[in-house]
């Protein structure tokens, strides 16, 4: 074996040993956040206060980003479908099933992954390297659970809600565009929306939904929690975060179409 | 009391403790010295069991750490108080609500008991007005004594001092020492302090050790120090010129 193809098989099998590792500790690191809780009452606190942080506080931007993509994919679609053969509520139905099927539970979950995951990320790494988890677990309490289990629980249980707004938006937004451009008229647009419609479609993107919502939080905690060092560290961590969070939905999300739908 | 025996600790093929034993008084403030990197810090954390010791042993009034179970570790946690360098302080929560945590958590005190509680400990070291405010919006000296009121609030029988000192002026620094020595007195604590403070050495120094390279060199009272001729702690207290001369001038006394 020459020394080039040394230096790669040691570069490749240290590559896959931190990787491993990696994915070792953040098992780990799951177990511990679902341990059983010293007091619900506490857990039951945070979890409000991050319904707020990581749900409430992102429906501003859901909904603005919803309603102008709906829009565009109307007015692009219609642009690509400009023949007299082809109906104007096929427009409707291509805007139906990009918003349900894609942009609203993968897209919106990668926008989140980017305002919620920073945001774990970098509160979590902060806590680390100001001592205050340190703190947590000499009064004996399990700080990975209750730093990390009411987010994972908010956003488990609001991530949906988003969704669902942004579904809704995203359509209002094609049905207001095709009518304003006047490239599709309410009526199609309505009848387009309503026909061949499969409610499961539905089921699948708040499947989706979910186990983006687990990623984003667990993947983000995971890094802020294992932060080592000072203020550049908990950075380096948040971008990490919103890196391999959306890698996680985009590997993830192959998996479940290919289960869900094929 | 604490004891720890022949406590052991590496990272890696680093040792930083190799083989510390002592003994830690109740109703005394029992300081930690050393040079940066003598394995204070770690010292302090194998006691509180952030760090799992390699070997040795350590006793909190006759338990072993080692032989509890995690029940039985839980109970001692909130036996246990904690002051850590930068006061570790909640930054989304008030100071009546930090003070109040650990009683949230543990404590089966009604509201109004708990509340009680807060003022009296905030009242204690004199941060009654400061109910309402968020650590960001107070200086450093008092996120020191909210922190002091956070680690009493369960009426600990052990507490820890990780740098109480370290960013305060020197009145502020005399105020924290005394409040600590006070405290530990009218609670009988065993109070255990990692510090570089060399005021805070010959202030409230009941019993000293000084570490160096992992090992226990020198153990004293405060008064033992001014007369302790091995180099090792004679260099590192009174290396500047102002302790020299005050070393002398006690001991002209």
């Amino acid at each position: 074996m020459g020394l080039r193809s040394a230096i790669y098989s040691n570069y490749f099998s240290g590559m896959i040993y931190r990787l491993l590792q990696g994915i070792g500790t953040y098992f780990l690191l799951v177990t511990r956040v679902f341990k059983k809780p010293e007091r619900w009452s506490e857990y039951r606190k945070s979890f409000w206060r991050d319904i707020d942080h990581l749900g409430l506080d992102s429906v501003g931007i859901v909904a603005v980003i919803s309603l102008f993509v709906g829009a565009v994919v109307t007015i692009q679609t219609a642009l690509n479908l400009e023949d007299p053969l082809v109906p104007q509520y096929y427009i409707a139905i291509a805007t139906r099933e990009s918003i349900v099927l894609e942009f609203s539970p993968t897209m919106i979950s990668l926008i989140l992954a980017g305002k919620v995951g920073s945001n774990i990320a970098s509160t979590i790494g902060t806590m680390r390297v100001t001592e205050q988890i340190d703190a947590l677990e000499v009064m004996g309490i399990n700080s990975a659970s209750y730093l990390i289990l009411p987010k994972i629980a908010a956003s488990v249980i609001f991530n949906p809600i988003l969704i669902t707004i942004s579904i809704f938006l995203g359509l209002l937004g094609g049905y207001l565009a095709g009518d304003f451009t006047g490239m599709v008229s309410m009526s199609d647009f309505v009848y387009g929306l309503k026909l061949g419609f499969n409610p499961f479609y539905i089921t699948y993107a708040l499947i989706k939904t979910v186990i983006f919502a687990f990623l984003i939080t667990t993947i983000s905690a995971y890094f802020g929690y294992n932060v080592k060092g000072g203020a550049i560290d908990v950075g380096i961590a948040s971008t990490t975060a919103v890196v391999n969070s959306s890698v996680a939905i985009i590997v993830a999300n192959y998996f479940l179409t290919d289960l869900l739908l094929s | 009391m604490i004891e720890v025996r022949g406590l052991k600790k590496s990272f890696g093929d680093t040792a930083v403790l190799k083989g510390i034993s002592a003994t830690f008084e109740e109703g005394k403030t029992n300081l930690i010295i050393g040079r940066s990197g003598s394995g204070k810090t770690v010292f302090l954390k194998c006691i509180l069991g952030l760090y799992d010791a390699d070997e040795g042993d350590i006793i909190f009034s006759g338990r072993k750490l080692g032989d509890l179970d995690k029940k039985q570790r839980k109970l001692l946690r909130q036996e246990l108080g904690m002051l850590f360098q930068g006061g570790a302080l909640f930054d989304s929560m008030t100071v009546a609500e930090n003070v109040r945590f650990p009683l949230d958590f543990f404590s089966d005190m009604a509201v109004s008991e708990r509340a009680d509680r807060v003022n009296f400990v905030l009242k204690r070291v004199q941060l009654e007005a400061a109910h309402n405010r968020y650590p960001a919006e107070i200086s450093g000296g008092m996120q020191k004594r909210v922190a002091i009121a956070r680690a009493i609030s369960m009426k600990p029988k052990y507490l820890f001092c990780d740098e109480p000192n370290s960013g305060l002026d020197p009145d502020t620094s005399i105020v924290i020492d005394n409040l600590i020595r006070e405290i530990t007195q009218e609670y009988n604590m065993t109070t255990v302090i990692n510090t570089h403070d060399m005021n805070s050495v010959l202030e409230i120094g009941d019993h000293v050790i000084f570490l160096k390279d992992g090992y226990k060199v020198w153990e004293g009272s405060k008064d033992e120090i001014l007369k302790a001729d091995q180099s090792d702690i004679s260099d590192y207290v009174f290396r500047s010129n102002l302790f020299k001369k005050l070393r002398v001038a006690l001991r002209a006394q």
